[in-house]
């Protein structure tokens, strides 16, 4: 019993150890997926706040993004609960975080908030904005197709102008609560790293707030992204009047992020606690190249420049040079952020709660925490996107549509 | 008009399947509440968990670092065998002297904890005429007023029992994690047989049927005080434990209130 122990232990492959680690510290808990779980959600947040500045601001040059803002939403948030499934060790009991959930815990909280941002929010408002199109489709559409349309409109196929802009006040009402839903669902996933003070890197008042903003970053830019790689596939031309507006959402937008990382490291340096020690050499360590390259350089400082530019110099930049530096930009971004998921989860797990050493983490390549997971689970959802695009984004904007721009535009006018 | 109804209708379907969610949500919260009190926690039946409040307590300067409390603990808890999966573990702090004219009290504070201090610990590297002083330091879980580990499980698995002991229930816990994270000392792993999160529990199953913990059965040294406070007399170790020393707490700054009590603990020990 004893040999078998010690055979065992000795060819126990244990990670590279620098100073000191408790010994449980050693099993690197909370792997890959946990880092795309939180850019998943981000990306899901910041896309419906692009599609709110469409409905609820009114801001008209954003119209060509805003059905592709919230299917690009709702693509992601269909794929959000599925890294952290195939984390739990006991998947099939994950039901039990909704029906017995334990209200002091912010995780027993995911199931609500999913619940509510999926079905109350995010599928009704689509579902609002798409039910006179549904109607009409499904009238146009035969077969499957059809079938498939004239399911989707759950039997309500009134399109009299009354009833479209009954639709468009609920869609309006709807869109007004999702902002805070929004805000809601990922301050939510900051708030579970925020509210852990057992890790200094982690628990940070700042870490929702900072959260949202990141998640506003990247879902901005992946509209931006999505936007004109759609637009380029469908040989249609670029309406660069709603990048430019894009563009400079994201500016703002990326100025409050860096503001607010920018303050926390400050605010760290300056109170200088127990851990500073160890979160400095961390930064500058075994996170050089994610956080001070790939976050805070390429992702941040490189982004701020040059969209700064185009918003200093509108008319020096052509509007190719600019159509390109959007391009650009929202890749960095995209990579910035995913790189800042990488630097708060893996991160935060790379030193001891001791202060007194590092861990290394050793990411699988297979394995259902792998890499390779975690890759598939960032291509899934481009796969449902793919879909959903067919099915619902045809190449020309709806009459329904239309329909709702005038309706929208109507208390403006008068 | 009939069309309208028939948008009504939908939404009123939709809010109504939510409405059945949230009603089957809360009667199985109801039913988990009432199963909590029956939990099976390894206690005999007759055990009544509010007539005592358990407590261990360490004294530093006792500790050889034997190993012997590791070893016991990994045997009677079924505890994995791997050298990172320990319920209870020893810390070997060695201080070095301080550089001569540095101006500095002490030197570099060297931790080590070879398996958890299982087998021992081997000559420490650092030569004999550097030390400053040295030590071992016996860490289980901490037993903490306000665990935060209770506070972050998603689903109530881990819990405080009203004898002052916080356990686990393995066919609860759904596998997470998020209580591993939030525990500051360090105290918890994943067991990789039962998918589930593990921990001290004081022997939980030897303690409700009047048996001291294995690692306090075997500490050759007394190093570890254990008792009951709710049933003891002031000759009892551990309240001669309490009231003859300075206890510290691990760590206290975090508001955790724990309850395990350290006699001669350095600032050094975290």
């Amino acid at each position: 019993m004893f040999l078998a122990a010690a055979i065992q232990t000795a060819t126990e492959v244990l990670p590279h150890i620098d100073g000191y680690v408790y010994p449980n510290e050693q099993n690197f808990l909370w792997s890959v997926l946990i880092v795309v779980y939180p850019y998943i959600t981000g990306l899901v947040a910041g896309a419906f706040i692009m599609a709110s500045f469409v409905r609820v601001f009114n801001v008209k040059p954003l119209e060509p993004v805003y059905r592709l803002s919230l299917l690009t939403a709702l693509a992601f948030l269909l794929c959000a609960p599925l890294p952290l499934l195939l984390h739990l060790g006991h998947p099939e009991r994950c039901f039990e975080m909704m029906l017995t959930p334990h209200l002091s815990s912010p995780m027993a909280m995911f199931g609500f908030v999913y619940a509510w941002y999926l079905m109350a929010v995010l599928l009704l408002e689509l579902w609002l904005d798409y039910r006179a199109d549904f109607v009409q489709w499904s009238r146009d559409n035969k077969g499957l197709k059809g079938w498939l349309y004239r399911l989707l409109t759950v039997g309500v196929m009134d399109t009299s102008p009354a009833a479209l802009k009954l639709d468009h006040k609920m869609s309006l009402t709807i869109s007004i609560v999702g902002i805070p839903s929004a805000f809601l669902l990922h301050g939510y996933v900051g708030f579970i790293f925020g509210s852990i003070k057992a890790n200094p890197w982690w628990g940070n008042v700042l870490m929702p707030v900072i959260f949202i903003f990141s998640a506003m970053v990247s879902g901005m830019a992946m509209c931006v992204a999505l936007y004109m790689i759609i637009t380029k596939l469908r040989k249609q031309k670029l309406d660069i009047a709603c990048l430019d507006v894009m563009g400079r959402m994201l500016f703002y937008a990326l100025v409050v992020d860096a503001a607010i990382e920018g303050l926390d490291w400050l605010h760290r340096l300056y109170s200088a606690d127990e851990s500073i020690h160890v979160l400095k050499n961390l930064a500058t360590g075994k996170l050089f190249y994610t956080l001070l390259i790939l976050q805070a350089l390429l992702g941040t400082v490189v982004p701020l420049v040059f969209l700064g530019l185009g918003q200093l110099f509108p008319k020096t930049i052509s509007a190719a040079a600019r159509t390109k530096i959007y391009a650009i930009m929202a890749v960095l971004i995209l990579v910035g952020v995913a790189a800042m998921r990488w630097n708060v989860v893996i991160g935060g797990q790379l030193f001891s709660k001791s202060l007194r050493g590092f861990t290394t983490y050793k990411m699988e390549m297979a394995g259902h925490e792998g890499v390779t997971m975690a890759l598939i689970l960032l291509a899934l959802p481009f796969v449902i996107l793919t879909v959903l695009v067919k099915l619902f984004l045809p190449k020309r904007m709806t009459a329904a549509r239309e329909l709702h721009a005038v309706a929208s535009a109507a208390p403006n006018t008068t | 008009m009939s069309k309208d109804t028939s948008r009504r209708h939908a939404l009123r379907v939709f809010g109504g399947t939510v409405a059945g969610i949230l009603s089957f949500a809360a009667a199985k919260t109801a039913k988990a509440v009432v199963q909590k009190g029956l939990v099976s926690t390894g206690a005999p039946k007759g055990y009544d968990p509010t007539k005592h409040k358990w407590l261990m307590a360490l004294d530093i300067d006792r500790c050889i670092g034997c190993g012997f409390c590791v070893e016991a603990c990994k045997e009677e808890n079924n505890v994995p065998q791997g050298a990172s999966y320990f319920r209870t573990w020893i810390e070997r702090y060695v201080i070095k002297k301080a550089a001569p004219g540095s101006g500095n009290m002490r030197g570099e504070c060297i931790v080590d904890s070879p398996n958890g201090g299982r087998n021992g610990f081997p000559p420490s590297l650092v030569p004999r005429e550097d030390i400053l002083k040295a030590f071992f330091v016996p860490k289980l879980c901490n037993l903490c007023e306000h665990s935060p580990c209770v506070q972050a499980c998603p689903v109530g698995a881990t819990f405080d029992a009203p004898d002052g002991v916080v356990l686990v229930d393995p066919n609860y816990c759904v596998g997470c994690g998020f209580c591993i994270q939030a525990c500051p000392y360090g105290c918890r792993f994943m067991n990789p047989e039962t998918r589930t999160a593990e921990k001290c529990s004081l022997c939980y199953h030897r303690i409700t049927r009047d048996l001291k913990p294995a690692c306090v059965e075997v500490c050759p040294t007394q190093a570890r005080v254990f008792g009951d406070l709710k049933n003891c007399t002031p000759d009892d170790p551990i309240m001669q434990f309490i009231t003859k020393n300075k206890v510290q707490t691990l760590k206290p700054h975090l508001g955790t209130e724990p309850r395990v009590a350290y006699a001669g603990m350095d600032k050094e020990v975290r």
